[in-house]
C-alpha cells in the first residue's frame, strides 16, 4: 500500500505550510502555491506527508491511498 | 468549386431570419415518431460522432454514461460560446433553432431524461428566437425544455461552470470528480452537450449513422461548423466535411486579403501554426495533430504578414488572464504575470522576457481546477514558437515592423461587467 499527495487548487490559498513541512516532495511556484509531482510516496516519508496534510489551514491537501495495483 | 456541404445549415435564409418550424419540417422531415433509446444509442455509436464543443469526447460514450447514472437524468444544451473567435453556436441558435431543439429531444430520449435546459449567453441576441421556436413547438415537444440565460464569460462554457451558472451562481468551475454525468444539475446525472453536437444528433436520428459518415474522413466523419476570421475576404461560419483542406476552406471564404503569416487553430485555447504549415493541413485532428495543433471548436483566424503578431498575442493573453475564474492561485497570478511580460515584450521593453514567460508557462500548466490555464498556456507557448523571429526582434528593442491590426477580438472588462 502506498499513497500520493493531491492538492485541490480551488481550495488552496498558498499558505505554503506543506512546502515547509514536506520539502522533499512539495515545492512552491513563483507565487507561493505548492507544486506536487503526484508520484507515490514511499512509506518512510508518509509521516511527513501526513503532517503536511494536517497542517493545511484550508484542508486543500489530501493523502490518497493507492491500491496495490497502481 | 465549393467545399461547403450544408446539412446543419441547410436552407439558411440570407436575410438573417430563422428557419421556421414549417420550413424546418419541409427541409428535414419530422423526427421519427418513436425515439427508442437503444436504436438512438446504436446510431450515435455507429456515427462515431464526437462532441463539437471543443473537447472532442465520443458522444455515444457520454450518452451511455449519463443513461446508466443513478436517478432521473437531465439534458443541458451548451450554447454559451464564450470563445470570442467562435460564432457557430450562435449561428445555430439564431438561424436553425428547431434543429437544435430536435437534438435536445433526441438526446433526452437517449438518456431517459424528461427535462432539458438550453443555456445561452445573456449578452447575445438568440433568446427571443429560441423562445419563439419553443412556443411554436409547444404541444409537439415530448420533453420539457426551458431556457437559461447565463452571464457571458470565457469560462462559462466549461461544464461545471455552466452548471453553476444555470443554478443561478457565478460561472465558476468546481473541482471534479464528481463529473456532471455523475452529479450535475440538482445532483442529477446531467448530459452537457454542445448545441452543434445536438444539432448533429437531430440529423443522425432521422438519417442514421451510414448517412452521417458519407462525408468527412473515415476517422473523423461528418460535416462540421468552422468559424473563419482574420485576413480573409468573407469571414464567417462555414459548414464543410471534416478533412477539408484548410487552403480550400480559405478559398471558400474568398481567399486571403493579404499574404498570410500564421493561422491560429482552435481559438484562444488553440495553437498557432505558420501559414504554409496550416494551409497544407486538413480540417481534422489527425492532420492538425501532426503539425502540433488540435481542432478544438474549429475557430480559425488568419494573421497577415504585415500585422504585429505580438501585439495581438499580448492583447489576447491579457484577456485570458482577466477571464480566469479567479479561484486557483497559479491561474490568477501566473496568467497575469505572463500577460504583463508579453505586453512588455510586444512594446520592445523586455530583454529577458521570453525565458521568464516560458518558465511561468511551465508553472501554470496543469495546475488549475479546470483547463483554463492549460489552454492559455498552449496559445502563448505556440505563439513564442511560431513568432520566434518577431520575438527576437522585439527583444532587441527593434520590433517587427508590423502594424497592430486588432484582428483578434476581445471583450473588455467594463463591457463584460456591464453586460
Amino acid at each position: 500500500m502506498s499513497s500520493r499527495l493531491r492538492v485541490n487548487p480551488i481550495s488552496c490559498d498558498g499558505h505554503g505550510l506543506c512546502a515547509e513541512l514536506f520539502p522533499e516532495r512539495v515545492g512552491l511556484d513563483d507565487w507561493g502555491y505548492p507544486i506536487i509531482d503526484g508520484e507515490p510516496i514511499p512509506s518512510p516519508l508518509e509521516q511527513h506527508a501526513r503532517r503536511a496534510v494536517d497542517a493545511c489551514p484550508v484542508l486543500a491537501l489530501r493523502l490518497e491511498q493507492l491500491s496495490r495495483r497502481d | 468549386m465549393s467545399v461547403s456541404v450544408p446539412r446543419l445549415l441547410l436552407g439558411l435564409h440570407t436575410d438573417g431570419t430563422p428557419v421556421s418550424l414549417s420550413e424546418h419540417l419541409h427541409l428535414h422531415g419530422p423526427l421519427p415518431a418513436r425515439l427508442d433509446p437503444g436504436t438512438l444509442l446504436a446510431d450515435v455509436e455507429g456515427s462515431t460522432l464526437r462532441g463539437r464543443g471543443g473537447g472532442g469526447f465520443p458522444t455515444a460514450v457520454k450518452l451511455r454514461a449519463v443513461a446508466s447514472g443513478r436517478g432521473r437524468t437531465i439534458v443541458l444544451a451548451n450554447g454559451v460560446e464564450g470563445e470570442p473567435l467562435s460564432g457557430k453556436d450562435r449561428v445555430l441558435l439564431r438561424y436553425v433553432p428547431h434543429l437544435v431543439l430536435d437534438g435536445v429531444e433526441v438526446a433526452a430520449h437517449a438518456v431517459g431524461a424528461d427535462r432539458a435546459i438550453v443555456a445561452l449567453s445573456e449578452a447575445a441576441g438568440e433568446l427571443p428566437v429560441l423562445q419563439k421556436a419553443l412556443h411554436d413547438r409547444a404541444g409537439s415537444n415530448r420533453v420539457e425544455i426551458t431556457i437559461a440565460a447565463v452571464p457571458e464569460a470565457f469560462v462559462a462554457g466549461e461544464e461545471t461552470a455552466l452548471i453553476n451558472a444555470v443554478g443561478g451562481g457565478p460561472p465558476r468551475p468546481t473541482a471534479t470528480p464528481p463529473r456532471p454525468f455523475e452529479r450535475g444539475i440538482d445532483g442529477r446525472p446531467t448530459l452537457v452537450q454542445n448545441v452543434e453536437t445536438l444539432a448533429q444528433l437531430g440529423l443522425i436520428a432521422r438519417h442514421g449513422a451510414a448517412w452521417f459518415r458519407e462525408v468527412g474522413t473515415h476517422e473523423e466523419p461528418g460535416t462540421a461548423l468552422v468559424t473563419l476570421s482574420g485576413a480573409v475576404r468573407l469571414p464567417g461560419v462555414y459548414e464543410v466535411p471534416l478533412g477539408t483542406l484548410l487552403r480550400d476552406l480559405v478559398a471558400e471564404a474568398g481567399g486571403e486579403t493579404q499574404p498570410p503569416r500564421a493561422v491560429l487553430v482552435g481559438g484562444y485555447f488553440g495553437t498557432w501554426l505558420d501559414a504554409d504549415t496550416a494551409l497544407a493541413c486538413e480540417l481534422s485532428d489527425a492532420s492538425l495533430g501532426v503539425a502540433g495543433a488540435m481542432l478544438g471548436a474549429r475557430a480559425l483566424a488568419v494573421l497577415p504578414e504585415r500585422s504585429c503578431a505580438l501585439a495581438e498575442v499580448a492583447r489576447v493573453s491579457r484577456f485570458l488572464a482577466d477571464e480566469s475564474a479567479g479561484q486557483c492561485g497559479p491561474c490568477v497570478h501566473g496568467l497575469d504575470a505572463i500577460a504583463r511580460a508579453i505586453a512588455s515584450l510586444a512594446q520592445g521593453r523586455s530583454f529577458d522576457g521570453e525565458l521568464r514567460i516560458r518558465r511561468w508557462l511551465d508553472q501554470v500548466e496543469g495546475r488549475g481546477g479546470c483547463h483554463h490555464p492549460d489552454g492559455a498556456a498552449r496559445f502563448i507557448r505556440s505563439a513564442l514558437d511560431v513568432f520566434a523571429g518577431e520575438v527576437a526582434l522585439h527583444t532587441r528593442g527593434k520590433r517587427c515592423g508590423g502594424k497592430d491590426l486588432h484582428l483578434l477580438p476581445v471583450r473588455h472588462r467594463q463591457e463584460r461587467r456591464a453586460a
